[in-house]
């Protein structure tokens, strides 16, 4: 399967992501700037961490508003997997791609450490790898990380089994509500999470809990 | 030309830690009795036109569309 990177100036987790995506896939992503109005054919698109302008105003508010977006959004209505981590999450929701908003840790503190996390729905093409209710490992490292959502947007999600992952064993490092830690749309093709799985993919990372995220989305789970 | 103060706050109901860490430094210098702040965001703009009817509008537009984000935050408009 094929897959895109998304680029935009201050996101800088696109190499890991880059990497992750090469290795589980076989065969390299394509690139996509933020100025670019078409994306080429592919399966999956990523929106990879880091600080997109430099979290300016709020964070991904202005990357959200970035052509590539349009572009992105039109895709993910046809149908085309669309993965956002970290800072990707925080556009989708910017971008209106995804319920909710992601506000400052309840710490304040920058959190970079690793966390557990429960696999909620193991039925949507990201997580079908996984065993519902699956405990793994997944590296985090933010600032707003704090996932926000009205009531009743939260109650027609839960419905509809949305809430993807959880921070699971007391490890929430940002005062998410509900514990939430990545959430689907509602046709189940657009994730957004707040930890890193393309950081815990291989044997050096210390683990490879975050593979099967991939290899699901990539379908080569059996690989 | 119009001036415009557009002003973006939390909505009542979601928690705002940098509020409450506000909050807590205040009290530590000393101010007694400070309860409920909330952090907030102040724009001031200079738009090109004479014309307050639109002025208005067009700063609702941006509010909505990129100032403020309203799954959580609430935002007034003031022309000056």
């Amino acid at each position: 399967m094929k897959s895109a990177v998304v680029q935009l100036p201050g996101l800088n987790r696109d190499r890991d992501m880059i990497a992750a995506l090469t290795r589980i896939s076989g065969q390299a992503p394509v690139t996509v700037w933020q100025t670019e109005t078409e994306i080429p054919d592919v399966d999956l698109i990523v929106i990879p961490g880091g600080f997109s302008y430099g979290d300016y105003l709020r964070c991904g508010a202005i990357a959200a508003r970035m052509p590539v977006m349009q572009a992105i959004r039109e895709k993910a209505e046809k149908g085309v997997k669309v993965l956002g981590v970290c800072n990707g999450f925080q556009i989708l929701v910017e971008a209106g791609m995804l319920p909710g908003a992601l506000m400052r840790n309840s710490s304040l503190k920058f959190v970079c450490k690793q966390v557990k996390l429960e696999v909620v729905n193991a039925e949507t093409d990201f997580t079908r790898a996984y065993a519902p209710g699956q405990i793994i490992r997944c590296p985090v490292a933010h600032h707003d990380g704090n996932y926000f959502v009205e009531a009743e947007t939260l109650k027609a999600m839960n419905d509809r089994n949305q809430v993807v992952f959880r921070y699971a064993e007391g490890t929430n490092p940002n005062g998410s509500m509900l514990d939430i830690a990545g959430v689907v749309n509602e046709a189940g093709n657009v994730l957004g999470m707040m930890p890193h799985p393309e950081n815990l993919i291989e044997a050096a990372h210390g683990g490879t809990d975050g593979r099967g995220i991939f290899a699901s989305a990539l379908d080569v789970i059996a690989a | 030309m119009i001036k415009a103060r557009v002003t973006v706050t939390l909505k009542n109901g979601v928690l705002d830690p940098q509020g409450k860490a506000i909050e807590g430094a205040l009290g530590s210098l000393g101010f007694e009795g400070v309860h409920q702040i909330r952090q907030g965001k102040v724009f001031d703009l200079e738009l090109d036109t004479s014309d307050r009817v639109k002025a208005e509008e067009d700063l609702k537009a941006m509010c909505e569309k990129l100032l403020a984000n309203t799954v959580i935050e609430n935002y007034s408009i003031a022309l000056l």
